[in-house]
Formats: C-alpha cells, sequence, structure tokens
C-alpha cells in the first residue's frame, strides 16, 4: 500500500478515536465505568477485521500495513484490547470460537503453578469479554466467567492475574502451535511507539508553555537535551515496532523480540524524561500524562520485558550461523519482511 | 514527530550488488587481521580504494557523465554496509566519496566536477574536511583561516585542526573567511578547493592515544590559489556546509563502529562454551539496538533518495547511533571482566582496546553529542 492509501485508511480511525476515546473516556472506563459504546463504535467501524481475509469478510491487511492502527491505539491509550482482538480474529478465522467471541478478547500465556494455569499481569483482561490462552501446547478461547481475575495491581490500571484452573475451560483453538507471547509482543510494541510519540509532543509542548525565569522551560539548554534523547528514542520505537510487525503473520520471533525489547527499553526511558520536563504535575490525577505513562511501564513489563526478550534473541543469535551480527540482522529480523 | 522517518527497505536492484560487493572485499583482504578491521572507515590503503573504483564502487551516487555510478542511496547504503562490516580499509577515498563529491555536485560549476570528479570515482583522489581549527571546534562558525583576494584569485592564510587523513590526500574542501570578521559569524564564510600540494602548506600529524597519527594540523602561509577554487557562493559557505553536513551525518558509519567487535566477542563465547545466561542477554540486547538503528539509517537513507536533506532525522540517528557504538566496548570489557579466569585472544584485546580508548571520538567527530541534540531541540521547535 502506499503512504496515501495507509493515511486513507489510518484517519479516519484517527478520527474515531479522537472522538470516541477522549481521555476523560478513558478516565471512565478506568474507574469501573461502562466500556461497550466505546466497543460498539469500534466495531461499527469495521476495524477490528483488518487484519481478517477479504473473502472472510475482513478488510485483508496484512500486518505491516496495519501498523497506523495499532499505533492509533497506544496513542489514544484505548483501554481495551482491541489490538489483540484484530490478532485473535485473523487467526481464528472462521468458526466457532470466531462466532462466539464477539466481544474485546484479550491475549494471555499461561504457565503451569502447582495445579492450574495462571498468566501474570493480562494487560486489559479487566475489560475483555474473552481470552485467548495458550497453556502448554493447546490454545482456548474463554469466557472471563470461567476465569478468575484478581485485583489489578494498582488505581486505574486494567490489568490483572489471570487463573485458569487446572485446564482452562473453553472453546479449544484448533491451530497449529502459535507463539501468542510474540503475538502479544509486538501489539504491546506498536502501542509503546504510538503513545510515546504523543508524550513527545505533550512533552515538547509542555516544555514551550511553562514560563520560570521569565522563559519558557523550553528555552533551558538542559531540557532541551532531555528533550532531544526522548525524540531519538520515540524514532528508535517506531523503527522497532514497525520491525516486529513487517515480517507479517505468522509472527517471526526474532523480529517481534527486537520490536519488543527495543520500545520497552525506550518506553522507560521516555516516561522518566516525560516526568522530569513536567515537573510535579505530572504525577497529578488530573494532567493527562498518567493515562501514558502508566501504560508505558505497564506494557514494558508485560508480555516479556526487555530483558525476556534480549534473552530470546541473543538465543537465536547465538544459535544462527550467520557470519556477522548484521547479516543475521538481514536475514531473520529485516529480511523476514 | 518527525513522521517521515518510516520502515525502508532496500530495492531488489540495490540489493543484487551485496554479493558483487563481498566478494571483491573477501578476495582482497583475504588475512586483514582483526585490529586493522576494527579501525573500519579509519583506515587508509590507496590500493584498494583504486581496486573500488575500478570496480565502480565508489562515487556511487554521483552522476555517470562524470565517472559516477549514476545510482541512489540505498545502492550506496548497501555498499557502505558491506565495507564496513569488513572493516576495509576505505579512508583514502572515504570523504570524498561521502560529501566532497556531493557537495561539488550540489553546489559547484561544471568544470570543477570535471576536472574533480571522475578521479574520485576512479578511487584515485583523496580528500580531506578542513573545518576545525584551535579556536573553533563545535563553534565552527567562528573560524578564522581567511581568504583575501588576489589578482588570480584567493591567498589563503591560517590555520585546520583534527583534519583526518589530511597527510594522504590530495585535496581540501577548506571553510575559510572571505569577508567581514568573526563577529559576522556565519556571513562572509566560504568554501575553497585547496590543493595540498601547494607551496604553503604544512602538514604535521597529531599522535593519539592509541598510537596511531590519524589526524593532522594544516597550516596554510601565503597559500595562493586560483579563481576557480571557490565552491558555489563567495560568503555562501555556511549553508553549504550545513547542507554537507547532513551528507556527513547520515550513513551507517555512525552505528557501525563496534559491530565487529560484537561478532569477535561472540566467537570467543563460542570458543570459551559460554554462549548462554547474561551473555546471551547482552548479545540480544546489541542485536535489538543494532536491528532498530539499522531500521533508523535506512529511514534517513528514504528521505535522501526522496531527495531532502534530513539534517535533524540524521542528528537524531547519529547520536543515537554513536552512544550505541561507545556503550559495546563497556558492556564486553564488563563482560570479559567479569570472567577473570577466561583466556581471552590477544586479537580481542587489541581490538577490544582500541575501541574503547577511541570510543570518545564516536560522539565528537561530526558533530558533538551536545550539538546534535540542540539541532534536534530545534527540529521540536524549542529553540
Amino acid at each position: 500500500m502506499t503512504p496515501a492509501d495507509l493515511a486513507e485508511l489510518t484517519d479516519p480511525f484517527a478520527r474515531l478515536l479522537e472522538a470516541e476515546c477522549p481521555p476523560a473516556t478513558v478516565r471512565a472506563i478506568e474507574a469501573g465505568g461502562d466500556a461497550s459504546a466505546l466497543w460498539a463504535a469500534i466495531e461499527a467501524s469495521g476495524f477490528l477485521d483488518a487484519l481478517v481475509s477479504e473473502s472472510a469478510g475482513g478488510v485483508g491487511l496484512s500486518l505491516s500495513d496495519a501498523y497506523g492502527l495499532f499505533a492509533l491505539l497506544g496513542r489514544y491509550a484505548v483501554p481495551l484490547p482491541v489490538g489483540e482482538t484484530m490478532i485473535a480474529r485473523a487467526l481464528l478465522g472462521v468458526g466457532e470460537a470466531r462466532e462466539t467471541a464477539t466481544g474485546p478478547i484479550a491475549l494471555a500465556t499461561a504457565m503451569r503453578a502447582g495445579d492450574r494455569w495462571q498468566a501474570r499481569g493480562v494487560i486489559n483482561a479487566m475489560t475483555a469479554r474473552h481470552i485467548l490462552v495458550t497453556h502448554g501446547d493447546a490454545l482456548t478461547l474463554c469466557d472471563v466467567v470461567d476465569v478468575v481475575r484478581s485485583t489489578p495491581p494498582a488505581p486505574f490500571s486494567l490489568s490483572c492475574d489471570c487463573e485458569f484452573g487446572p485446564t482452562p475451560r473453553g472453546i479449544n483453538a484448533a491451530l497449529s502451535r502459535i507463539n501468542l507471547r510474540a503475538l502479544a509482543a509486538v501489539v504491546r510494541a506498536t502501542a509503546i511507539a504510538g503513545a510515546v510519540d504523543h508524550v513527545l509532543s505533550m512533552t515538547a509542548g509542555y516544555a514551550g508553555q511553562r514560563i520560570q525565569f521569565g522563559k519558557a522551560i523550553g528555552k533551558q539548554q538542559a531540557v532541551q537535551q532531555q528533550l532531544a534523547v526522548m525524540a531519538e528514542y520515540a524514532i528508535f520505537a517506531r523503527l522497532a515496532a514497525q520491525t516486529g510487525f513487517a515480517a507479517g503473520l505468522p509472527i517471526s520471533e526474532a523480529a517481534a523480540a527486537t520490536a519488543k525489547a527495543a520500545t520497552s527499553r525506550a518506553a522507560l526511558r521516555i516516561a522518566e524524561i516525560a516526568h522530569a520536563v513536567h515537573g510535579a504535575i505530572g504525577i497529578s490525577a488530573d494532567y493527562d500524562l498518567h493515562l501514558l505513562t502508566r501504560r508505558l511501564h505497564e506494557w514494558r513489563a508485560a508480555d516479556g520485558s526487555e530483558g525476556y526478550w534480549e534473552a530470546r534473541l541473543g538465543a537465536l543469535r547465538l544459535a544462527s550461523n550467520a557470519g556477522s551480527t548484521v547479516d543475521f540482522i538481514r536475514g531473520a529480523i529485516a529480511g523476514a519482511c | 514527530m518527525f513522521d517521515t522517518v518510516t520502515l525502508a527497505t532496500i530495492p531488489p536492484e540495490d540489493e543484487a550488488l551485496r554479493p558483487v560487493v563481498r566478494k571483491l572485499i573477501d578476495d582482497a583482504l583475504r588475512d586483514y587481521p582483526l585490529l586493522a578491521r576494527a579501525k573500519t572507515w579509519m583506515g587508509f590503503d590507496a590500493d584498494f580504494s583504486r581496486k573500488l573504483g575500478d570496480a565502480g564502487l565508489v562515487g556511487l551516487t554521483l552522476p555517470t557523465e562524470y565517472g559516477g555510478g549514476g545510482r541512489g542511496a540505498f545502492a550506496r547504503f548497501v555498499v557502505v554496509e558491506e565495507l564496513l562490516m569488513a572493516g576495509a580499509p576505505v579512508a583514502a577515498h572515504w570523504i570524498a566519496d561521502r560529501q566532497s563529491a556531493p557537495l561539488l555536485m550540489n553546489f559547484g560549476t561544471h568544470e570543477q566536477a570535471e576536472r574533480y570528479v571522475p578521479a574520485i570515482a576512479r578511487g584515485e583522489s583523496f580528500w580531506c574536511i578542513g573545518m576545525s581549527e584551535p579556536a573553533s571546534g563545535s563553534d565552527l562558525a567562528s573560524v578564522r583561516t581567511r581568504a583575501e583576494r588576489t589578482a588570480t584569485g584567493w591567498r589563503i592564510n591560517g590555520q585546520k585542526l583534527w583534519t583526518s587523513g589530511a597527510h594522504e590526500c590530495h585535496f581540501m574542501i577548506a571553510l575559510v573567511r572571505t569577508s567581514g570578521n568573526t563577529d559576522d559569524r556565519q556571513a562572509g564564510l566560504s568554501q575553497i578547493i585547496v590543493d595540498l600540494s601547494l607551496p604553503g602548506v604544512t602538514i604535521r600529524p597529531i599522535h593519539d592515544l592509541t598510537g596511531n597519527a590519524h589526524f593532522n594540523e594544516v597550516f596554510f602561509d601565503d597559500v595562493d590559489v586560483a579563481d576557480d577554487a571557490l565552491i558555489g557562493e563567495e560568503g555562501g559557505g555556511w549553508n553549504q556546509v550545513v547542507a554537507e553536513l547532513a551528507f556527513e551525518r547520515s550513513g551507517p558509519e555512525r552505528i557501525y563502529s563496534s559491530a565487529l567487535l560484537i561478532d569477535a566477542w561472540i566467537n570467543h563465547l563460542r570458543s570459551v562454551g559460554r554462549a548462554g545466561g547474561e551473555a546471551a542477554r547482552l548479545v540480544g540486547q546489541f542485536t535489538a539496538e543494532l536491528a532498530t538503528l539499522r531500521a533508523m539509517s535506512l529511514g534517513v537513507t528514504a528521505r535522501l533518495v526522496a531527495g531532502e536533506s534530513p539534517v535533524v532525522e540524521a542528528s537524531l540517528v547519529k547520536d543515537l547511533g554513536t552512544a550505541f557504538e561507545q556503550s559495546v566496548p563497556a558492556a564486553i570489557a564488563d563482560d570479559l571482566g567479569s570472567h577473570p579466569d577466561e583466556t581471552v585472544s590477544p586479537d580481542l584485546m587489541a581490538a577490544l582496546s582500541y575501541l574503547t580508548h577511541m570510543a570518545p571520538s564516536f560522539s565528537l567527530r561530526g558533530g558533538t553529542r551536545e550539538i546534535l541534540r540542540g539541532i534536534i531541540a530545534r527540529g521540536l521547535g524549542l529553540r
């Protein structure tokens, strides 16, 4: 798709989210409010089927072409597992699972803890209607009524630990082994990339307006240097996230690892600088910055933090017979595109 | 912000250059030692430059009518990447190819292009950058070297400092003051081609902390050049320099200085059977960062292909890239130092030491970190 085509696609989605998911809506849903109106608006747009093939009634976008849509979900701090649902619908195709799960679907990778399956810190589990969970070699679509969701670890958070019992109850998705954690990781990476662009704009804007010592704080060289670093990491995050998406489905583990490791590192630095430049107002509830920076921290840690994916990527690099790291990058990461 | 920098792929016709370049390099540098390779584009070898020129791999982006390859920035990226990854000794032609010839094409006359560019494209003509002076580093507009009009051209007096490779180059493009005084700042500056074999030119090497003599002092005592040594407009030198710096800053040589060290260290890990645990995580960190920086560099290359002058974007990639380059020897030194009972090859230790000692220069050359961040801040609308 040409950049013009892509803009034709993402601009309406941006306008939709601008109208339907302003900060006030994010706050209301985080406070336990009803998310169904927002979900209905997104459903009506048709974008939930962006990755579903045209023959199955979807838009038929490649993952790479859909990058802009996923980034917008991060930029607007959408408090629903929209990106996850787009991925899930593409994976599930037609069938019982797809017909059952018409609402928001979160993605979880469960581990055995004693006699139970559980997943820690599932993003947007609190506003999900279903959870698509891998457990061992199996993949099950669970209704949240069959899942024990813990209390989120912080006020306003929509993420929680999920317990699925000895065997997750629900519809078994007959799919060959998929790397759901890697899929969740690239969704998170693109959300980070979209969010940090907006954090950069907000912070640069604040620095230009906040007057101290008779001039905007953005005129201070120390602040300028910090904002320059923030801009560097924002572009770094964008290119990393695009790399994760560029190889398409099935997800390339090396590309996903690159995307999530790099965006996780960037997310932390950017959140730190944003709060440093904003001063005290940045941690107040009324100011909108925390809607994004709380998410940056959650997204950084979820679905594998940088340490997890760097270890995975390092193992892949060391196991490859590529003559050099750049050859490995060209073959397994960039070249997967 | 900076929305134009996005993921770009190398077109297949440019990617097709890669095996050709790789074979040429492999044949020419068969037993080239690691320490020499670790110098990457600071290694000088006139024969190698000529070999590349013969193969049409120098001056790829220059017009064919002047002996260039008539290719785009992606083609050059592929060739540059292969040369850097092999640690090939490209210093002789590097600056001419990267910025001097493009500057002549953008601002010079047809006669100047005809006279100088073909030899550059053959890999036979070596050029250096005359910008820094003892009192003018980051504050480039304060240069004091003067060129006074004479009946036949210009007479140059002054001094340049930190001139890479001057002792082995044929020409310098010098930023000099041709009118006004230093209070006029950017106004009154010009770029002049100086034939370094002219009387009055004295070049003295500067020995660095690695024992090499890559940089030089260059003194001008009544150096007379012809009228047509001026590039572009008299007094228009500043804008020309800014454009030239965009070329200087936008290539992948700003991210690859430590790449060979990474691979030498990986070989070490394999040989001592420690290719797991924290070392593997560090390998992954380097890989993720390098992959992303490469993507950023390709994104900037795409802007060059689009005919833009991505000054701010190039600064952004260079600052992040050089920080990465500097982090690599530091982290590897810690890794090796954390395993004091391992045997480490002298080659690896020498390459590590070299890069550790040269690392400060990565974020000084071509624009310091603080200056680049100021440029980015201006791009953010803060200055």
